[in-house]
Parts: structure tokens; sequence; C-alpha cells
């Protein structure tokens, strides 16, 4: 047992963790994976920042190819990105995906000790983000992003500022509300106590002091804490339209106003108690709704995706322009792994084009002179020069965004507002009807006590709390299992969909475990002069075959070439082998497929080696689970996996391939207007259009770290056969806020009972909203923990 | 029993302080990261880990 253990941690990256290779790198006693893993341990060690490993084993992660950063020389850049300047001190926040633990905060916050011009980093875990003090005369940004990329934690700088986006997660004024109004409602309650147990002769003197004090402590609490709900009331009965904001601004106003006039005139103590612990309750709820997740930001768009500068020529001259500052006619200079920011005009160059962010088509395409490159398209191969046809703004990609279709035009009611209209209704027949009862009886008095104590009464607040704390209640359960939904109103939007529609590239299948397959056949000897070829190089393709053919030792190479992106080629033991696209063998092999990496030697065809993607586990039970909803799939790829897919699917489910993105989102349109509500489930920016578009939109992802589109939720890969539990809990979810509404027109009833006699005390009310208040609270988290039981998500 | 007004002010004034320094507390930040912090304290000083980096060198 023992014996295992110790060779379970040997044969891992001392840095990363990734599984050795069978000839591996060492220092100090220690293997690494790859030459970055290692230099990554030189560094820190050079520096004594070896504790690094000493708060986690392997906290490291593989470096990726380098990016340019001679942009970051630009001063217009500069001052975009800094968030303080001042003599000799800048700061800077990056939002740097790569943070995920203890080790890395220890690391990042001890980056004065790589370099004394910085003077203190200090991290923000959860965000993500380090802020970075330093001397811009010492050390340049471009210097200090380098350094953050040399030990592996680079910053991720776009178009989109994914630092600025993120910082208005809860409105920082509701917070400021709330504890004035927790202020103000302890207060209250302790002038009110006095009251509760009764007067005695001698503290009726206190009576109106307190009286007089609940009051002042009312203004605030109406006027302040509670502003939100008159500014929104005023605006929907503008829009001849009710929402649960009217009936709540009316109780509030009639509260405050009785309370006046109560204390004032000396008729009686009034109800400030009750009005303080209401607006605090309602805000509570309000904050519960608001709360979102701080590390996941849902409303990316292609700006995420894009960086902030692009390399043109001028004059022949490399120069980094601001993307927002490109021109028709201006010349960009594209290199290997980059991403063309506008549509373009092919100039110079051999252009292979990954267009999977546009299309969802995994395969390169080559594009020739003149022909147009769609913004989106990440080169893979060499340089290529490029004319701007179009700005940013105005590309094929960024269309997809500005498309007016979006959401907006679909009215989105959820059940609180949509109930609201017949409560408030309800409630002023109650309320006028007690009136006209007393004035008919010449009661005039009783008349208006009886018609602000209905309206206080029967106040809406359970409606108010039930939602957010059931649904935020659900939201943790998701959560937990690895769904991230936007907020509660996503919940209920989840409990209506009947429509589910799939992406099959990310989606169905999963790009973790790619399984690669040889065709053609390698003797041993082969496979070693394969095997020593592909160690040279760094593409992931190389090392995935490097590991997937698993030998022992290497032969030494001459003339190495590699033809970034394309492939590489070397002499081993006197024999020629390439390794890489078909384009590239110097003979031409026919009748074999285009993708995968094609192997020569000694101008003999060997085969290719082919990377699989695998679907993902359990997708026929998924598929049979979801036989209630509409279901369909859109590939953006070829149709080479149809048969595959028909067996997985109903015989009625559509499915359709070569998608581009606006037919995926005209599909979700048409669905929605022919009654539908959609859920669509995608993965890359090619699905975004689409995702942005349907009811609710799911974005897949097996790292939550990584960049996924907007979407109104996230799921990990590993949760997707949950989802029929999900959507289940959802409406189960909506079943306990109505349950919960019925309880809380009982609680109602009892308490109209008395106010439409007029002889409502304000002991009653005072006691009769915290015992409702509660019961909802406890009901709701009590049912949906039952709930998600009862769905297996706890 | 007069002194209650004067109690009453405290314990109002008192109250005021106290929302106060929430308000000052929550406008400066402090409110804004509560997690890394907790992680933060758990670091070792300095001084001692470059000690145990030389033990483990050398043994």
């Amino acid at each position: 047992m023992e014996d295992q253990t110790k060779t379970a941690t040997k044969a891992i990256c001392y840095h990363c963790g990734e599984d050795l290779p069978k000839v591996k790198y060492q220092t100090d006693n220690k293997n690494f994976c790859c030459a970055g893993c290692m230099a990554v341990f030189k560094i820190l060690s050079e520096n004594n920042l070896c504790n690094y490993y000493v708060y986690n084993n392997t906290p490291g992660r593989q470096l990726k190819n380098e990016s340019h950063l001679e942009y970051l020389d630009d001063p217009k850049i500069i001052d975009q990105l800094l968030d303080y300047k001042h003599e000799n001190v800048s700061i800077i926040t990056f939002y740097i995906p790569a943070i995920h633990c203890s080790s890395c905060i220890w690391l990042l916050e001890h980056l004065y000790k790589i370099n004394a011009a910085i003077f203190s980093s200090r991290i923000d875990f959860l965000k993500k983000q380090v802020t970075i003090h330093f001397n811009h005369e010492e050390i340049s940004l471009k210097h200090l992003v380098e350094t953050l990329n040399q030990i592996g934690y680079e910053p991720l700088i776009s178009l989109q500022d994914v630092v600025k986006a993120h910082s208005s997660s809860v409105d920082k004024a509701l917070v400021l509300k709330i504890a004035v109004a927790g202020f103000l409602m302890g207060n209250v309650m302790l002038f009110s106590f006095p009251e509760y147990f009764g007067l005695s002769g001698f503290e009726k003197q206190f009576q109106y002091l307190f009286g007089w004090l609940n009051l002042a402590f009312s203004i605030p609490a109406a006027f302040y804490c509670g502003r939100d709900y008159f500014t929104s009331a005023i605006t929907s009965i503008k829009h001849k339209h009710i929402n649960l904001d009217t009936p709540l601004a009316l109780i509030i106003a009639v509260l405050f106003l009785r309370t006046a006039f109560e204390v004032i005139f000396a008729t009686g103590p009034g109800f400030a108690d009750t009005l303080t612990g209401l607006v605090f309750l309602l805000l509570m709820g309000k904050w519960l709704k608001q709360r979102t997740y701080h590390h996941i930001s849902f409303d990316r768009d292609y700006r995420s995706y894009f960086p902030i500068a692009v390399t043109t020529l001028q004059n022949g001259k490399e120069k980094p322009v601001s993307i927002n500052d490109i021109k028709i006619g201006d010349r960009l200079w594209i290199r290997n792994g980059e991403l063309v920011p506008a549509d373009a005009i092919l100039m110079k160059g051999d252009a292979w084009v990954d267009m999977s962010f546009v299309t969802g088509e995994s395969e390169p395409i080559h594009k020739v002179l003149g022909e147009i490159i769609y913004a989106g398209g990440r080169q893979t191969t060499e340089a290529i020069e490029l004319e701007v046809i179009k700005p940013v703004s105005q590309s094929y990609l960024t269309g997809l965004w500005n498309n007016d279709n979006y959401k907006n035009n679909i009215e989105k009611q959820n059940f609180n507002d949509s109930v609201a209209k017949y409560f408030s209704l309800g409630v002023f027949l109650i309320a006028f009807a007690a009136t006209a009862y007393w004035l008919f009886q010449h009661d005039s008095h009783k008349a208006w006590s009886a018609f602000t104590a209905v309206i206080i009464v029967a106040c809406p607040c359970v409606l108010a709390l039930s939602t957010p704390f059931t649904l935020s209640a659900i939201l943790s359960v998701f959560d937990k299992k690895g769904f991230y939904v936007k907020n509660t109103d996503a919940v209920e939007e989840l409990a209506k969909c009947d429509t589910v529609i799939f992406d099959k590239t990310g989606t169905l299948t999963s790009n973790e475990n790619a399984e690669i397959s040889f065709s053609g056949s390698l003797t041993n000897e082969e496979k070693l002069i394969v095997a020593s070829l592909l160690r040279n190089s760094t593409h992931p393709l190389s090392r995935h075959i490097l590991k997937a053919l698993n030998v022992e030792r290497f032969y030494s190479l001459k003339d190495y070439k590699e033809l970034v992106g394309k492939g590489l080629s070397a002499k081993v033991n006197d024999h020629i082998i390439y390794a890489g696209h078909l384009s590239m063998l110097p003979i031409t092999v026919k009748s074999v497929g285009e993708t995968g990496v094609h192997i020569l030697i000694d101008h003999t065809y060997k085969g290719y080696f082919d990377i699989k993607q695998q679907w993902r586990h359990g997708l026929g039970q998924l598929v049979s689970k979801l036989s209630t909803f509409k279901l369909q799939v859109l590939s953006g790829d070829t149709d080479k996996d149809y048969s595959m897919l028909k067996t997985i699917f109903p015989e009625h489910t559509t499915i359709r391939f070569h998608q581009r993105p606006h037919q995926k989102l005209d599909t979700v349109l048409n669905l929605q207007e022919g009654g539908n509500n959609v859920m669509m489930l995608g993965d890359g920016l090619n699905d975004a259009g689409a995702l942005k578009q349907s009811n609710f939109g799911i974005a897949l992802t097996d790292n939550i770290n990584n960049f996924t589109p907007g979407c109104d939720a996230i799921l990990q890969g590993s949760a997707l056969n949950l989802l029929p539990n999900f959507i289940q809990l959802s409406k189960d979810g909506l079943k306990v806020i109505k349950i919960s509404f019925a309880i809380a027109i009982a609680y109602n009833c009892i308490g109209i009972y008395y106010a439409v006699q007029g002889t409502l005390y304000p002991l009653v009310a005072a006691v009769l909203m915290p015992i409702s208040t509660v019961t909802i609270i406890l009901f709701t988290t009590l049912a949906t923990r039952w709930f998600a039981r009862k769905n297996k998500l706890i | 029993m007069n002194i209650l007004y004067f109690l009453v002010g405290c314990s109002v004034l008192m109250a005021l302080i106290f929302l106060g320094a929430f308000f000052w507390a929550y406008k400066t930040g402090q409110n804004d990261d509560v997690h890394t912090p907790g992680i933060r304290v758990l670091f070792d000083d300095e001084v001692i880990n470059e000690k145990s980096e030389e033990d483990h060198f050398s043994s």
C-alpha cells in the first residue's frame, strides 16, 4: 500500500501534477513533465519562493505558448489598463484565470521578491484578481506581464474589461440601506416594547417621547430605505401595469401616514415597528435576489475573446494598435494562434484559419489570397498579412450580438408580478368594502382605521420574500452540483422550458478525454522515431500523441524543422520523417481524410493519428429522461456522426448539421414564435447568439474557469446527466412558492378578520408579520431541501 | 426618572455611532473581499521558512 502511494507521487510532475512522460526532466531530485514546468521551478527556487510548493502539492499549471505583448508598450493602451498613476507609482488590476489555490495567493503576493520594482500585490481570490502596485519607471507594464507569464500566471487582457465588469455584482447602496433599516428596526422595537407590556400611569409621560422617536425613525425607513419601491411603483403605474412593488409601496405609504397621524394627534402608538420590520425584511429579500457568483461572469460577449490590441503593418513596420482604432484599409499582421479581429482580405501568406468560434467546425480551413477571412477566425500556421474591409464593430461576428432579436422583446413575467395584480385588486376590494360598511354605520373613525388596517395586514411581503428564499435555496443546491445559474429569475425560466436544443461539438462530445487512434501500422522502431520527433514540439497535438505512444527512450535528431501549425520534420537515424498536416508532406497521398496528423517516413506513407472526441457518458440515459421535452440537435460540424446521433436520440428528433451561428439563432427564434420555451445547451462562441436568444441558455464547460459565452447558466460537463433533476427541482421550487403563497393568504385572513372590524391593534400587526415571515422562511427552506433530496441532488 | 431622557439619547447616539462605523467600513472596501484574508493568515512567516528550506536541501 505504501509503495503504491509512493509511486503515485513520483509519477507526476512536481510543478503541475500532469503524468510524467517516460523521459522526464529533472532538477534537485524533482521530476517535471516539460521544460516549461522546470523553468518555472527554477525561477522560483532562484528567488527563494519554493514555499509555493509547500502549501499545496503540484499547484502549478502547464505553460501555454508564448504570447506577443508589444502592444503593452503603447502609452494609449497602458492608460486604458491602469487603475491609477502618480509620479512613479502605478496600480493595475489583472484578471488571472489560473488562480485556484492558496499557493497562488502566496506566490502572487510575494512578487516583490522576484522584482524589487513591484511594491506590493494583493489578491482577491474569489474574483481571481490581483492588484499590483509597481514603479513604472523601473519596470514597464510589458515586463510586469512577462514576469507573470514566466511563473505561469498569465493575465487575461481582453477587449471587454473583465475587471471592471465584475465589480458591480451587488448593489452597494442596497447593503447600506439594509444597515440603516436594521438600525431603525432595532431602535423602534426598543421603544415599542413598553407599549407592548402596557404602560403604568407613571410611564405614560414617556409615551410621547417614544412615539415621536418612532416617527422620526419611520421617516428614513420610508423615504430612504423604501425609496426604490416608490420609484418602481410610479414607473409601473405610468406603464399601466402593476408589479409587486406597487402594493408594497402602498403599504409603506399607508403605514407611514397612519403612524404620523396617530403620533401627531396622540391617538395611539402607530405602526412604526411594523413599518421598519417590513422594510428590513423586504430589503433582505432583495439582497438575496441580487447576490450572484463573484467568480463567474454570465455576460460575456465577443469582446472577452478579442485581444485588446493587434499588430498592424505601417510602411512595412510592425506597430501594435488598439482594436477600437482599426480602420478600413489597415494592414494587419496576424501570427500563429492569434485571432483575426475584423473582417479582412488575405493579402500575403498561407492562411489556415480555425473558424470554430464562428462556425463550430473544428478543422482549419485553407484560405487563398484575396479571400475574405471573417473576424473570429484563428490563424493556425505562419503569420499572414490582411487588409481590413470592415471595422471591428461591424464585422459578421459582432453582428450576431448587435442583433435586435434578443430577449428584451420577449415579455418576461414572473409568478410574483402576475399574482401581484390580482392580489392588489383583492386587497382594495376588501378595504373599500370595509370602509363602505363603516361609513354606512356612520363611524368615520372606524372606516379610516379599517381601511388602513386591511392594507397593512394584507401585506404581500411574504410573496416578496418566499420567491427569493426558495429560489436562492435552489441556487445553492445547483451550485454544489456544478450548475451555476445566473440569478433567481433564471430559475423560474428554467422551470418553464419545454424544448431542449443541443449543440454537438463540446456539448454532446467532450474535449477532455479525446481518444487518439492510429490508422495504419507502425513497428516499435518506427514508433520510437515518431516519438523522438514529436518530443521536440510544444504543440498540444504532439503532446497528446507522445503520451499515447508511451515510449521509453528517444533518438537524437538532425535538421529539425517546425512549420508552425502545420507539422514537423527531421532526420532520425538516417530516416527522414515528416509528421503533420497532409499539405506539408512532400508527396501527395490520396484516399485519406484531411484531418489528423499524418506520418511519412523515408517517403513511405505510414498512416495518420486521428483525434476522436468522446461522447459524454450517460447520454442515452439523459435523453430518455428528457423524453417529455421536444429535443433538437444543431451542429456546426459535418454530418459524420449522424448515424451515431440517430441511435441516441428518439426518432422524431430534428438533427441538423452545417449550422451557422445565425441559423442556430433563427431556429431558436422560430421555435419561440411557435410558442415554445427553448432551452439551449452550447459551449462555443458559435452558439452564443442562440444561447442569448433562448429562454434559458446553458453554457457547458469542462472547466468553469474557462471562458464561456454569455448565458443564463453554466453547467459543468460532469453534471450534464443531472440536467433532468435540475429542471424538476426548479419546477418543484415554483410549487413551493405557490404553497407558501397559500400559507400567507391563511395568515392574511386572520389579520383581515380583525382589520375589517377596525380593531387592529398595532401589537397584533407587529406580531403577525414576523410570525408569518418566519413560517414562510422555515417552510421554503425545509420544502426545498425535501424536494432536492427527492430529486437526488443532496 | 428624568435620567431616562438622557439614557435614551445615549442609546440612540451609540447606535448611530455603530451605524456610522459600518458605513465607513463598507465604503472603504473592508467587506469587498471576505475570503482571501482568511487564507492569508495561514501563511507562515518568511524567516522560519527560509531556514526550513535550507535544512531540506542539506538532508
